[in-house]
């Protein structure tokens, strides 16, 4: 049953073949059982999930079912949840129960999808390991043999972890400059970063406003898309998002292949990638070829620039967007404030982690008084550049195609104290983000053991063909269905 | 040493919106604490900002109001730092691409002349919550019902030249909002609130001196003393050979003292960068059009008109068009009393005393246009004399009766003003002071014989029981004196 895809779950629910209370049962019992090695739940909703399933198997008899109606999942603890908590991943919001959903939150529900818990992630989306989470690092079921725990990737790395342990058949997950895909790539599913405004950010707790995307992570492109049907679409209450027409992503998957015009881009087939990598993505390229698509070099000339730039632009954001974290309102406060200069500091100090931080002081010097100029402004103007980039390069090819990280999941704690070499985690997947293109990181092969991702990009609100592309390569490989043992 | 006095405004006018500029809550004033404010406004994690379109028209018709021009792409920014009651940690304003760039608005001084000052820019931002230092024992309550209320904060040029000028001001600007439904103008309740900046500089001099901001002055008076009160400070120091800290300042009105709050070292960087969940206002030409052709009539057009329809003088229809509400009440009394001038006059005399006597706007007041315009009636064609009105007014401003007729009667206020009882009166007068008319007759000084009439009516007056016409009776006092 664990190792079903939504897509099939939802027609043995449909089928009548099982109920979602036992589905239901079968995903907790399986959390409660093996989610000790993982820790990839920050917090199970058991008795919800259970009320929900029965409401859900109440929805099907009556016939007014949607292909989600019943269906187990998870949602990254960043989605808030109305009247669950919703930490983050921070000490700050430990108890924070929110009195709202999130507009992802909220779609999943009236789908009738079955939310189980809030998975783990590095503390407020920030990190590449999802070892900085105020509630314990998230291991990644993959690599487990050797006695050496391995990161799962991250931010996303608890959603990441457990759709790769068969705990949940799909997850949301968020993506700032990588935070899906990367942890995809290292746990060997599926994962997409949509368009920047496809899907709504309302409830979802801001990391870097301007580049920060809802997205999805299965173990299949089509429970990809089956999600992505559920979380796109324009929301009032995000400006941000936009106003266009969703298809239904799952009707184009089985278009044939012939005639894709695939670009490499010579930038991210360079140096820094280890040859038993390359040998892997340009294996799945060849697949590709077989498919009936054409292959050819592009260049990305500015994204060389791209880490710079978004460790100027992230961490500006994120310095505004964690202000309200203040001991105030809501949240964590410090033990008796001596007045409010006390209040704010030791809240901050104490509420936040280490990389929090960092972040919070990178961006705060960057949008100083007589810094502005040199380090937010030049960061924009960068990311302009990267912008036209990733448009020229479309005025060539379809898709773009890459690994998703430089490496295969690494051991815990070996980058922790090197914040710069964990920031090089996401060297291929940031421009992305930056141009506020969609791109996947599909299953592609495996190097010593571990997971590698292909990174698939296209233009803008190209989700459809993204998920055709993988799906098509899905049907004649099998590296999505490998399970860690 | 002779010292100009150089002064420029920062005017922060809350919107008439019925919801706050980013939320769906609740402008209203005076709710009980916190009720009007949701997730958004207590910047629960994950909410984001939606723009009220209201906001921006209103904007909007503030710039083509001040004949300034509308930008048709303006950026929201982040204004950072920490305080309880701004719950973002930021501020959602507007810094380097303002909706309403630069503008003018003439002012008439009491000089008779015409004075423009110039606006650099208005910008739209939202409103910080209160912070409440009373009846918490010692601790701070927060209340964010204000919180996240639209402002246009107005930014002139340094063109004011003294309290009389920054004064006139400030009333033309309240006016104009006023007229234009924009703001409610109540100034006590915060409505519009005033920043001062000012300086002094050597009479004649090109240099502009330091310059001190007083912030947070909420009615004309305050404003007018504290301007008062700075420009005498800075003079001191200037005088005894000091400098001027460039600081911002707090005025007590209440004791016409003021104090530092902070000086610009101690300022804050802000660390502005545009907002990220708001995209840039794009404003297109339908959409002023649309705001130009809601308009109203605005002070200086409606100050033409009233010159021009009732025949007011300059300084007449200058006072009366400058407030809306004043400028109605006004039109209301006109179409009643027919008499503009008399009716202006009432306006400016007794009705305006008694609202300042009992610190009320023209919305408070007891009495409505239709009433004075009765009234003024009632002094047009002779019925009362002006002793009798004042007495006519004071009972519609009591409530005792809302009938000016009805007062009239029944205070038995109505004039004689039958000739041939007038005259008889007269005789009667004129026969038992025998020595004052011959006194009368005798002077020859035109001037003292005027005088010396005064000295009849009295009498007059006692004879008709108060109700002779005084104007009749003069002149029939005239005649029978032999001019």
């Amino acid at each position: 049953m664990h190792n079903k895809s939504v897509a099939e779950l939802s027609r043995e629910l449909e089928r009548g073949e099982i109920s979602s209370v036992e589905l239901t049962q079968q995903f907790l019992d399986r959390i409660k059982q093996e989610d000790g090695r993982f820790n990839s739940f920050i917090t199970l909703t058991e008795e919800q999930a259970l009320a929900d399933a029965k409401a859900a198997d109440e929805q099907r008899a009556a016939g007014n079912a949607t292909p989600w109606t019943g269906v187990p999942f998870a949602h990254k603890d960043i989605f808030c949840t109305n009247g669950v908590r919703t930490t983050c991943g921070s000490k700050m919001l430990e108890n924070f129960v929110p009195p709202y959903d999130a507009t992802v939150t909220e779609n999943f529900r009236k789908a009738g999808a079955v939310c189980l818990g809030k998975t783990n992630m590095d503390e407020f989306a920030m990190g590449s390991s999802t070892e900085s989470s105020y509630f314990g690092a998230t291991t990644n079921p993959w690599g487990l043999g050797e006695g050496e725990k391995r990161v799962p990737g991250g931010s996303s790395g608890g959603s990441a972890a457990a759709v790769a342990a068969r705990l949940v058949p799909a997850a949301t997950a968020t993506d700032t400059g990588g935070s899906i895909r990367q942890p995809a790539a290292l746990c060997g599913i599926t994962g997409l970063k949509p368009t920047y405004g496809r899907v709504s950010r309302y409830g979802m707790i801001a990391f870097a406003s301007s580049l920060d995307q809802g997205g999805t992570m299965a173990r299949t492109a089509e429970d990809n898309a089956l999600m992505l049907n559920v979380m796109a679409g324009f929301d009032p209450k995000d400006s941000t998002s936009i106003d266009r027409a969703v298809p239904d992503y799952t009707a184009t998957l089985n278009e044939p292949l012939k005639g894709l015009k695939i670009g490499l881009p010579k930038e991210y087939f360079s140096d820094q990638l280890s040859p038993t990598m390359e040998e892997q993505v340009r294996n799945a390229v060849k697949e590709y070829e077989k498919l009936g698509a054409t292959v050819k070099e592009v260049s990305l000339p500015n994204a060389k620039l791209a880490i710079a730039a978004y460790y100027v632009i992230a961490p500006a954001e994120a310095s505004a967007n964690l202000s309200r974290f203040d001991g105030a309102r809501y949240g964590y406060r410090c033990d008796d404030p001596k007045d409010l200069m006390d209040m704010y500091t030791r809240t901050r100090a104490e509420g936040f982690g280490t990389e929090v931080k960092r972040r919070i002081l990178v961006g705060t010097y960057a949008l100083s008084a007589g810094y502005f100029d040199a380090y937010y402004l030049k960061a924009q103007k960068v990311r302009r550049l990267i912008q036209q980039d990733f448009i020229n390069a479309f005025k060539e090819v379809d898709v773009l195609m890459s690994p998703t990280s430089p490496s295969p999941a690494f051991v815990q704690g070996e980058k922790t104290n090197d914040p710069v070499t964990m920031y090089l985690e996401d060297i291929f997947t940031i421009a992305v983000n930056l141009a506020g293109v969609p791109a996947m990181s599909v299953p592609a092969g495996f190097v010593n053991g571990l997971p590698v991702g292909l990174q698939i990009i296209g233009d803008y609100f190209s989700e459809a063909r993204l998920l055709n592309a993988a799906h098509q390569f899905q049907q004649v490989t099998d590296w999505h269905q490998r399970e860690p043992q | 040493m002779q010292w100009d006095i150089v002064i420029g405004l920062e005017i922060h006018v809350q919107l008439a919106t019925k919801t706050k500029i980013f939320s769906g809550s609740s402008t209203a004033y005076g709710a009980e604490p916190n009720t009007q404010a949701n997730a958004v406004d207590l910047a629960m994690p994950g909410t984001l900002p939606v723009p009220n379109e209201q906001a921006f028209r209103y904007a909007v018709m503030f710039g083509l109001a001040v004949n300034a021009e509308i930008e048709r792409r303006s950026v929201f920014e982040r204004k950072n730092y920490f305080y309880p009651d701004l719950p973002k940690g930021y501020q959602t304003t507007q810094l380097e691409r303002p909706i309403v760039g630069p503008g003018y608005v003439d002012i008439d001084l009491a000089s008779g002349e015409t004075k423009r000052v110039r606006i650099h820019h208005a910008h739209l931002e939202e409103d910080a919550g209160k912070s409440l230092h009373e009846d918490f024992h010692g601790m701070t309550g927060i209340d964010l019902n204000r919180a996240g209320t639209p402002l246009i904060e107005v930014v002139t040029e340094p063109d004011m030249t003294s309290a009389e000028e920054a004064v006139a001001f400030a009333k033309k600007l309240h006016g104009i909002v006023t007229s234009l439904g924009i703001c409610d103008g109540d100034m006590s309740q915060g409505s519009m609130r005033f920043d001062v900046n000012i300086s002094l500089k050597a009479k004649g001099s090109e240099t502009l001196g330091t310059r001190t901001e007083t912030k947070n002055l909420n009615s004309f008076r305050f404003m007018e003393q504290a301007i008062a009160h700075e420009v005498e400070r800075q003079m001191d120091i200037l005088e005894d050979g000091g400098t001027i800290v460039q600081e911002t300042r707090l005025y007590n009105g209440d004791r016409d003292e003021s104090r530092s709050m902070r000086t610009k070292e101690e300022a804050n960087d802000y660390r502005y960068f545009p907002c990220p969940d708001l995209l840039p206002v794009e404003i297109d030409d339908s959409f002023i059009e649309e705001a130009r052709n809601s308009l109203p009539e605005l002070p200086d057009a409606r100050k033409a008109r009233f010159m021009d329809q009732y025949g007011l003088n300059d300084y007449d229809a200058g006072l009366l068009s400058g407030d809306s509400k004043l400028a109605a009440f006004f039109e209301e009394a006109v179409s009643h009393g027919k008499d503009a001038k008399l009716t202006s006059n009432w306006i400016q005399g007794e009705f305006s005393a008694r609202l300042n006597a009992e610190e009320k706007t023209v919305a408070d007041s007891p009495i409505s246009g239709a009433q004075l315009g009765d009234l003024v009636v009632r002094i047009a064609d002779n019925t009362i004399s002006s002793a009798g009105a004042k007495k006519v007014f004071e009972a519609l401003w009591s409530g005792e009766n809302d009938n000016v007729d009805a007062i009239i009667d029944a205070k038995g206020l109505k004039q004689v003003s039958d000739t041939g009882a007038l005259e008889a009166m007269v005789d009667e007068v004129l026969a038992d002071m025998p020595d004052q008319v011959a006194q009368y007759q005798n002077e020859e000084d035109p001037k003292k014989r005027k005088k010396m009439l005064g000295g009849f009516m009295g009498p007059l007056m006692k004879a008709s029981k108060g109700q002779g016409n005084p104007k009749l009776f003069n002149e029939i006092l005239v005649k029978k004196l032999g001019g």
